[in-house]
């Protein structure tokens, strides 16, 4: 809590109010997803495919009809033809055309009166499959023989000779990386892997979607971007977007994986053919693992070259990563950039392939693309500091990007505060804590874009003088305090005469989703703007009643006021007074703006963890946490530590525990919670965080996006304080009890 | 299925539903009697989103069948708050923004509740332990553990 002294002059950014959805979340008050009930409305269930990889030959659903009570099937006839690119691939995925792509693909929906009988009659819908071979593991989709998942899907970037499942290529560098590598005291090359893990957000996917024969409707969903929701729904379907209202719910989590659909356009399908009935759909925990986005699995091979002061002279990496069965959503092209980000290096080579397999459609996971790079550069960093014997913290310090920087993926650097972090992170007791047998540091940084994205925000002022502001990017994580504060404090208003709401599709411009770290920073950036303008009505509203020029009147603590010696006496005006008598002085005051945000600021990151690794069974206990990012400025800085501990959490679950695992039938073998472990309370220590403040000048108030990067460094971190714990190194996650005993076994065997 | 009556009692008031003997309790207390605060996270016992008390016993509401709640007295989130004033755990959490979307907030909320009337003084790890079957994917656990423990504190008298 030590960073809240730091004010900058500001009365209310910095502080720490109660959320203005904090009393509906404890009191259960709250609507989700699944919350949301219409008069008349009808209940869904979907059939999944349970093959990996099958042709559909027939889909007979005569005897789910019979029941009474069932009003409507949908499959993939239901739906038209003729997409393109990614739309077609979000058709494919709401609902299989000639193949099952894989294991929990769905291929018909059932609406009905009651969620069981929808259930029942799911059960009674008949497919006749073919099974085909499949391949759900990165590095076997690419060997020769490998079941081809889809025929000429490769673009125009895969070299000539790839398997047929390598469907894009990508590469890009700088500097003469033969020469750096000669230029080494010591070149390392080692190869990395991670599974596929899930967002795991603790709410499953549910909608209500309504449509009628017009091609009219509406929808409450929860996800992180209705307008997405919007956009990819009348694809899929062949609606005019300006037909389909869709208004957000509160949302249980996202981290990437509500920012696109899975099963929304099923709920409007069924709808429409039931006469119009609200249709809701709720998907299972199951559902939600066998096929909602996942991340990439990557198999990543690194080297460096470092010379014995630790200073990098070159770096290569060739990863190779599958998003599951479509094209397009491994996510190289942010796994690439991510690899080295952190570093200034002479010379670099990046190359990454994507693969298909007969895996679900993968979404964006916090970061996406980042953590894997991470583990990878980041492990290799850290075995070379052992080998030479350096301290971790040193050796990034010297190698570390800052402003003015070339970065590794192109463009130069403005100011960025990664060596803040460093020095933070070295400053820490944390670090200086003797460390007994069995214990070992881990040590890594992580960055990630930030982004700033397509924004609408509208602002109004009420007849009191308090303040509402409309935003379209969903709260996730307490956006709506931060917006609050940025407005009140440039207003000059107290903080709860803001009222920040979430509105739909119909109440605003087109908003990019809350991802990318993007919602404090780009609505926030966009409703300091509204306000401004807002701002500057008033004092005309002000100066046309005294009689003054606009120019001669200046907005201070929430009033207008006379400004300068020649403008006049009078007493301030504040915004209540202008609200009340805005009916006669020309009509409402409201501010707008709307933007595709620029300046945005980078992130970065540094974690330190302490492990205990039990020799007998494998298990890593962690022993402390440390977390310390560069927010640029901390509008609400318990959210901001919240951000900083959740995708710390997360970053264990996926190093310790978390992975998809499947059977030789190419089917998910744990698709519940219970065999999906992710971190429990139990699991955890308390994870301290430091939140350093270089403010980004691309923003009003410094701000730089604070969501992802926190799930970076854990990785490799982890696998370097297992390292140090248990004296061997896991190149492949997660270092699961079994895997870290096997490896100390066969350490002990050698 | 042809459905049953259940007559039980729900935060003090007197309720009856018709329920499908393989509904669930979560179900009925979400779709019979709109009582959506409870939520479902898992459906297998998993998450803890669905805590509620029967008969003063913790219990994941998904893993009940409505038809068990005949007779009983059933505790959800909704009647946490007592005459629009928050118990000390609700107010905690608001305070210490130990929530982030919230999701496994009532759960969490319903649960701790019940910690604390068994053991008004629970250590780090206690807490820790009781709450290892309520899955928070957001906080990473530090504020929840901490809004708890000074709720604890309040309750004692002891802040
Ligand atoms: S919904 Fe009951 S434990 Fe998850
Ligand atoms: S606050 Fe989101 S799951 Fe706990």
């Amino acid at each position: 809590m030590a960073k809240d002294e730091i004010t900058k002059g500001y009365k209310l950014v910095g502080t720490r109010p109660n959320r203005p959805d904090g009393l509906d979340k404890v009191t259960g008050r709250a609507r989700y997803g699944a919350d949301f009930s219409l008069p008349g409305m009808l209940w869904a269930a979907v059939v999944r495919s349970p093959h990996a990889h099958a042709k559909i030959k027939r889909i007979d659903a005569t005897k789910a009809l019979a029941l009474d009570g069932v009003k409507a099937v949908v499959t993939r006839a239901d739906l038209p033809t003729g997409l393109e690119g990614e739309d077609l691939n979000l058709q494919e995925n709401t609902l299989a055309g000639e193949k099952a792509l894989y294991d929990g693909h769905a291929v018909a929906a059932v609406a009905a009166t009651s969620a069981l009988l929808a259930q029942d009659a799911a059960r009674l819908i008949e497919v006749e499959y073919e099974v085909i071979p499949h391949v759900t593991d990165v590095d076997a989709a690419m060997q020769p023989g490998a079941p081809v998942i889809r025929e000429g899907a490769a673009d125009y970037s895969v070299p000539e000779g790839m398997h047929p499942n390598v469907v894009r290529h990508m590469e890009f560098g700088h500097g003469d990386v033969v020469a750096g590598f000669a230029a080494a005291d010591i070149v390392r090359e080692e190869t990395y892997k991670t599974e596929a893990t899930h967002q795991g957000y603790i709410e499953p996917h549910a909608c209500v979607g309504q449509m009628g024969e017009d091609g009219r409707g509406e929808m409450w969903v929860c996800t992180q971007g209705h307008w997405y929701i919007r956009r990819m729904c009348a694809a899929v379907l062949g609606i005019e977007a300006a037909n389909l209202r869709v208004t957000p719910s509160e949302i249980g989590g996202g981290f990437g994986g509500k920012t696109t659909i899975f099963m929304e356009p099923l709920a409007l399908a069924l709808s429409k053919k039931a006469g119009g009935r609200p249709v809701k759909l709720v998907m299972s925990r199951a559902e939600v693992l066998r096929a909602t986005g996942p991340t990439a699995s990557a198999s990543m091979d690194v080297k460096i070259g470092m010379k014995k002061d630790g200073t990098v002279t070159a770096g290569q990496v060739m990863f190779r990563m599958q998003g599951g069965a479509f094209v397009g959503m491994s996510p190289i092209g942010e796994a690439l950039p991510c690899a080295f980000a952190c570093y200034d290096i002479p010379a670099l080579k990046h190359e990454a392939v994507e693969v298909l397999t007969n895996r679900p459609k993968a979404a964006a996971y916090r970061a996406p693309g980042s953590p894997m790079a991470a583990f990878a550069v980041e492990s290799l960093m850290d075995e070379m500091c052992r080998e030479l014997g350096l301290d971790p913290i040193d050796v990034r310090l010297k190698n570390a990007a800052k402003e003015g920087s070339k970065s590794s993926y192109g463009p130069v650097y403005n100011r960025i505060g990664l060596v803040e972090t460093l020095e933070a992170a070295k400053a820490h007791p944390n670090y200086a804590i003797p460390l007994g047998p069995n214990q070992g540091r881990g040590v890594a940084s992580g960055f990630w874009f930030n982004h700033g994205g397509e924004t609408s925000v509208s602002l109004a002022i009420g007849e009191d003088g308090t303040v509402q502001v409309s935003i379209g990017t969903p709260d996730i994580g307490g956006s709506r305090a931060s917006i609050a504060l940025m407005t009140a404090e440039t207003l000059g208003i107290p903080y709860e005469n803001v009222r920040v709401n979430v509105v739909e599709t119909g109440a605003l411009g087109v908003n990019e989703p809350t991802h990318g770290s993007r919602a404090t920073f780009a609505s926030g950036k966009a409703a300091v703007e509204a306000a401004r303008q807002a701002i500057k009505e008033m004092c005309r509203r002000a100066a046309a009643e005294w009689e003054i020029e606009p120019e001669a009147v200046e907005w201070k603590d929430g009033a207008a006021q006379p400004a300068g010696p020649n403008a006049g006496k009078f007493p301030p005006m504040t915004i209540a007074e202008i609200g009340a008598k805005m009916g006669g002085t020309g009509g409402p005051i409201s501010g707008h703006h709307e933007t595709n945000a620029g300046g945005v600021g980078a992130s970065f990151g540094t974690h330190v963890v302490d492990v205990e690794v039990d020799p007998e069974t494998g298990r890593t206990t962690v022993l402390r946490y440390l977390v310390v990012q560069d927010a640029g400025t901390a509008i609400h800085p318990a959210y901001v530590e919240g951000q900083y501990q959740g995708g710390a959490a997360q970053g264990i679950g996926w190093a310790l525990n978390e992975e998809y695992v499947y059977g030789a039938d190419g089917r998910l073998q744990n698709t519940v919670f219970l065999d999906y472990r992710i971190p429990v309370a139990s699991d955890l220590p308390m994870i301290d965080t430091v939140i350093v403040e270089v403010p980004n000048p691309g923003h009003p108030y410094g701000v730089r996006g604070v969501g992802e990067t926190g799930i970076t460094p854990p990785l490799p971190a982890l696998a370097g304080a297992v390292a140090a714990a248990a004296g061997v190194r896991l190149r492949s996650l997660p270092m699961s009890p079994p895997k870290v005993l096997a490896a100390i076994k066969a350490a002990r065997q050698a | 299925m042809k459905k049953v009556h259940v007559t039980t009692t729900v935060n003090g008031d007197p309720v009856e539903f018709l329920a499908d003997p393989r509904e669930t309790l979560l179900d009925c207390l979400r779709n019979h009697l709109d009582l959506t605060g409870t939520k479902e996270g898992c459906g297998t016992g998993d998450c803890g989103a669905c805590s509620v008390t029967l008969d003063g016993t913790l219990v994941c509401s998904c893993l009940v069948l409505g038809v068990e709640a005949e007779g009983k007295k059933v505790e959800t989130i909704e009647g946490m708050a007592s005459e629009g004033e928050l118990h000390p755990l609700q107010r905690q959490f608001i305070e210490h923004a130990a929530l982030q979307c919230g999701f496994c907030t009532p759960g969490i909320l319903v649960a701790a509740k019940s910690l604390l009337e068994q053991n008004p003084d629970p250590s780090e790890s206690e807490i820790r332990f009781w709450l290892a079957g309520n899955l928070c994917r957001c906080t990473g656990y530090d504020k929840i553990v901490r809004a708890v423990q000074d709720a604890a504190a309040e309750m004692r008298g002891a802040a």
